[in-house]
């Protein structure tokens, strides 16, 4: 067995609305190793913090996952009964939300939440429980943990308060971390020290990451393979260097371009035009077709198969060629 | 926090104040007191001198002050009808309104908040339809319909529950209890059903949609994540967070339980201050008026100090911004 902790294989996403049946995640599939940081790009509404949901089993009803595989160190976890499954939540796999300001129970103090999320996992007394708590806050960078571990959420600046989120996440030590969006409701200078704390906390740990942002400046800073999903689907997955210095899809290309940098001087930022297509009309094709500036007959007929690339896998008709586009 | 109970009480007693106003404008001007005492045949010099004794003489803002004084050391004068001191009548009468509608309030909550977190959690269960059928029910019909229907079905038809009165009372240090006999606990049954089916209603159907709302929040969507267990989730996170608006609303019907139980007491004839009140109001006895007005002005008052007192127990973001 190779070192791989998580497989996603095949996996899709069904909401069934009143207008029909509503494809969020169309045969999303990667692999993740362990001690790896994946991003997982995209706009809103392409199906990234889907994936996440759906990988710890927190879809809600309309939303079920209709197809595909979920293997977590060998284990299927996707069809788990749910009293098991809330067993692997917070304990083999942590989870980090997008809000700090809504993530935490406003009437319960930080020690409370903490040593309740330990005591659920973990068969220790509560002394030990609080005296972990405090070590945690400790290490998510809290100053004087042991004093303000008995203060309420909003006694927590926001920046604060997401670290606190991430000890919340780490309390039983998981093997995997889904952070969905954890720097985009906070301010710019305070997105890095926390990037920083979550990249910290899982290599001591040895832990696995799922960073699902829309941010690429969080993406290469932090992740060691990135992917990058388009109207549900997979477009691109590749490591970091290769897929920003030579992106492969024309959608990570023009996401690519839509980055400033301070090198390219005076240049006009590229942008794609239009924008994704609504999940209940997609095109028949490659999703991306009717934006694509390189589509062909066969993009707008037939939805292009995943290729090896170098080092990357992409899903386009011009990667007929091994590695040769335009 | 002790700053913030303080300012809470002064604004009760200003509230008081101007409802002693009140009571008292209607005390003095709802016709003159005196040819509501006294019989036709009554001499000029008679009805003098009792105005004298009165206090019908002194100016009115010193009256005023009488009356307020006198009302707050417990002396609401003497009743045209019954001369006997308000206050001793109103002592008897109020321990039978306080248990029924202390049982009524307790039946509502005891059944309102589970009926409440069960309808939330468990959407489209049978029990759920049932639930919402029968708050239908509770709010639609008038309490006097749902009274006169539960004596029509346990007195007259089963014949288990007695249909007026209040059964045999124990008096214990002056007050009178139907609690510890089991004639008095059966009699106060179909009352207390009758005046809490309305709150009990208004409580499911308050605690499910804030339950419903919280539970879509991020912070139950984080403790979900964390694994914790769905009894931690839902009752540990996700109730106290509902629970600002039901003390809120409980506290305030717990007012209008005692001050609405005229209709109730009147169906059940229970010996309360609501009947006694509607009886006042045939005899023009405006002492006893007076008296029930501030009364049930003073409960209100109490309870919403009471109220504010506990938010600041629950939430710890107002004890934190006002202490």
């Amino acid at each position: 067995m190779s070192d791989t902790l998580l497989g996603v294989k095949d996996l899709v996403v069904e909401f069934s609305t009143r207008r029909g049946i509503l494809t969020a995640v169309d045969k999303v599939s990667f692999d993740l190793e362990r001690g790896e940081v994946l991003g997982l790009v995209g706009e809103s509404g392409a199906g990234k913090s889907i994936t996440g949901s759906a990988i710890v089993g927190l879809i809600d009803p309309p939303g079920r996952i209709a197809a595909g595989t979920v293997h977590l160190a060998g284990q299927r976890i996707d069809n788990l009964p749910s009293e098991k499954m809330r067993r692997i939540r917070g304990d083999k796999i942590g989870m980090v939300f997008q809000d700090p300001l809504t993530s935490l129970n406003p009437l319960y103090t930080v020690a409370k939440q903490l040593v309740q999320t330990i005591l659920t996992h973990k068969d220790i007394s509560k002394k030990q429980a609080r005296d972990r708590a405090i070590e945690l806050l400790d290490k998510v960078g809290i100053p004087a943990a042991d004093l303000r571990i008995d203060d309420y959420p909003h006694q927590f600046s926001g920046g604060m308060r997401q670290r606190v989120v991430i000890a919340l996440a780490l309390c039983a030590d998981p093997e995997l971390i889904i952070a969905d969006e954890p720097t985009t409701a906070l301010d710019v200078s305070v997105q890095s020290q926390i990037v920083g704390v979550l990249k910290k906390m899982c290599s001591e740990h040895g832990a696995s990451v799922i960073l699902i942002t829309h941010d690429m400046g969080v993406i290469a800073e932090a992740a060691d393979r990135v992917a990058v999903l388009y109207s549900g689907r997979m477009a691109e997955i590749g490591p970091v260097r290769d897929v920003i210095k030579h992106p492969q899809h024309p959608y990570t290309k023009g996401l690519m371009g839509s980055i400033p940098t301070i090198t390219q001087e005076g240049d006009r930022l590229t942008q794609i035009p239009g924008s994704m297509p609504r999940l209940t009309d997609r095109p028949p094709g490659c999703a991306f077709a009717p934006r694509c500036e390189m589509a062909m007959d066969v993009c707008r007929q037939n939805h292009p198969e995943e290729k090896d690339v170098g080092t990357a896998r992409v899903a386009c008709h011009l990667m007929r060629k091994e590695g040769a586009v335009a | 926090m002790l700053a913030f109970i303080i300012k809470r009480f002064v604004q009760s007693i200003v509230v008081m104040l101007v409802v002693g106003l009140i009571a008292f404008v209607m005390f003095r001007f709802v016709g003159d007191p005196v040819d509501q005492m006294v019989g036709l045949e009554t001499s000029i010099e008679d009805r003098e001198r009792l105005r004298e004794t009165l206090g019908l003489n002194a100016p009115l803002p010193m009256q005023y002050w009488n009356f307020i004084s006198s009302a707050a050391m417990g002396d609401f004068g003497t009743s045209y009808q019954f001369k006997r001191p308000v206050a001793d009548m109103l002592g008897d009468r109020l321990p039978a309104t306080l248990e029924l509608a202390l049982v009524s309030a307790i039946f509502a909550l005891c059944a309102g908040i589970p009926m409440g977190v069960f309808t939330a959690l468990y959407k489209d269960s049978v029990l759920t339809k049932l639930f919402q059928a029968i708050s239908l029910v509770g709010i639609s019909l008038p309490t006097f319909l749902i009274g006169i229907l539960l004596i029509y079905v346990f007195s007259v038809q089963l014949q288990k529950l007695p249909s007026f009165g209040r059964g045999e009372v124990v008096d214990i240090a002056g007050w009178s209890t139907g609690l510890l006999t089991v004639s008095g606990l059966k009699a106060l049954i179909l009352p207390a059903i009758t005046l809490g089916l309305f709150q009990m209603t208004l409580i499911m159907r308050l605690v499910r949609s804030e339950m419903m709302e919280i539970l879509r929040s991020d912070f139950i969507k984080f403790a979900r994540a964390r694994g914790l267990t769905p009894r931690a989730v839902h009752f540990g996170h996700a109730l106290k967070n509902t629970m600002i608006p039901v003390i809120t609303i409980t506290g305030l019907q717990l007012g209008s339980i005692i001050a609405f139980a005229i209709i109730t007491e009147t169906v059940f004839q229970w010996p309360g201050i609501g009947l006694m009140f509607l009886q006042a109001v045939q005899d023009v006895d405006v002492p006893i008026m007076a008296a029930y007005l501030l009364m049930i002005a003073f409960l209100f008052v109490f309870i919403n100090l009471i109220v504010d007192i506990l938010y600041v127990v629950v939430d710890p973001r107002i004890r934190i911004e006002k202490a």
